[in-house]
């Protein structure tokens, strides 16, 4: 359950944020939400709502928002969308593929009184 | 005067999710959650740094072994080099004691309910091996192949370690943290004659996901491999050391 630490963490952006900007309550989170970022929504959810009890998020609406992730073939260079760790090259076969994006998690939108 | 956010509207029946827009404004932000952990990971490398310090964070379900790799290997290292363990579990001393039977210096976390190490803890317990330098640190992490993956530490190196008891399709099933991984240990094979477990099939499965992942079998019981083990860490500690120089001598500064 390490998306209760991460929500933790999240609050504490927002608290850095509501100094930052000038804010005193945060209404609704937009959250990207890589496919390869280890985190499971509803557990983010859950922990979202323990975590911002008696904050300044407390009742705010978490938005997961799905990226996709895109990785590299290492034999022949394709470059496509994947959506899991099994990869497989979708042009060539090849196993041997580099994640370029999807491991993240990033608060791209704040809705904040 | 609202309940809710202190304004001096009362036309509302405490709904923030309604009351909400009257007041509210939109902010484009790019936060990386992993930020606040990066944070405390970067001040952890910085630092491992400066005390030339290769760090190593080893990671496996519980009961895999790593208490016993360690208490095997290290004090034929001890003799070598300084070595020094940070041992993470929720509960009980048992491991960082394990390893000072051994004659190493050991300092336990506990974390609690905390089902992984994470930076900011791991910076406390470097606190109190300042004069540890020139060495090799092992941070043995809590027992779990899931939540330790997503959490930098400031380490060197990741170790994952799977035991044959575990079964070969571990890497499939828990690919976060052998993504993240440089090097797999397989523990246990004197055991493997006796579960079914594929050993091959276990290191296609694992390249499946780190297509770069290194890997080394072995036994901490009979000791079988145990000199690969030695020789993969003995390298990157050599490595290290030599860096560590050359960053010196560019500045001028006495090796």
């Amino acid at each position: 359950m390490h998306e209760l630490s991460l929500c933790r963490g999240l609050i504490q952006l927002l608290q850095e944020q509501a100094q930052q900007q000038d804010f005193r309550r945060v209404t609704a989170v937009w959250l990207e939400v890589g496919p390869l970022a280890a985190v499971e929504p509803a557990a983010m959810a859950f922990g979202f709502r323990a975590a911002s009890l008696g904050t300044l998020a407390q009742g705010a609406r978490l938005h997961l928002v799905p990226c996709p992730a895109r990785a590299r073939c290492r034999a022949c260079g394709h470059c496509m969308e994947i959506q899991s760790w099994e990869m497989v090259c979708s042009e060539c076969g090849s196993t041997r593929l580099q994640i370029l994006s999807g491991q993240t998690l990033t608060i791209r939108e704040l809705e904040v009184e | 005067m609202c309940g809710i956010c202190g304004c001096n509207q009362t036309d509302h029946d405490g709904d923030a999710q309604r009351h909400g827009p009257a007041h509210a404004r939109r902010l484009q932000v790019e936060l990386d959650l992993f930020s606040l952990n990066d944070r405390h990971a970067q001040a952890n490398r910085e630092r491992f740094a400066s005390q030339q310090v290769l760090v190593l964070n080893l990671m496996s379900s519980p009961g895999s072994g790593k208490t016993a790799l360690l208490s095997e290997t290290l004090p034929a290292q001890q003799a070598k080099w300084p070595v020094a363990v940070i041992e993470g579990d929720q509960q009980t001393q048992n491991d960082a004691e394990r390893i000072r039977a051994t004659g190493v210096r050991a300092v336990q976390i506990n974390t609690g309910k905390l089902c992984h190490l994470d930076a900011h803890l791991v910076g406390h317990a470097v606190d109190e091996l300042e004069d540890f330098e020139r060495g090799v640190l092992y941070i043995e992490n809590v027992g779990n192949l899931v939540c330790p993956a997503g959490f930098d530490l400031g380490e060197a190196a990741r170790v994952v370690i799977l035991s044959v008891t575990e079964g070969d399709d571990k890497p499939l099933k828990y690919p976060d943290i052998f993504h993240s991984a440089q090097l797999m240990v397989i523990n246990k094979i004197d055991l493997a004659p006796y579960v079914d477990f594929d050993q091959a099939q276990c290191i296609a499965n694992a390249r499946r996901i780190n297509p770069d992942i290194e890997v080394i079998a072995l036994s901490a019981r009979t000791g079988e491999g145990l000199q690969d083990w030695q020789a993969w860490v003995e390298q990157r500690y050599r490595e290290r050391i030599s860096r560590q120089c050359a960053c010196a001598s560019d500045q001028q500064a006495p090796c």
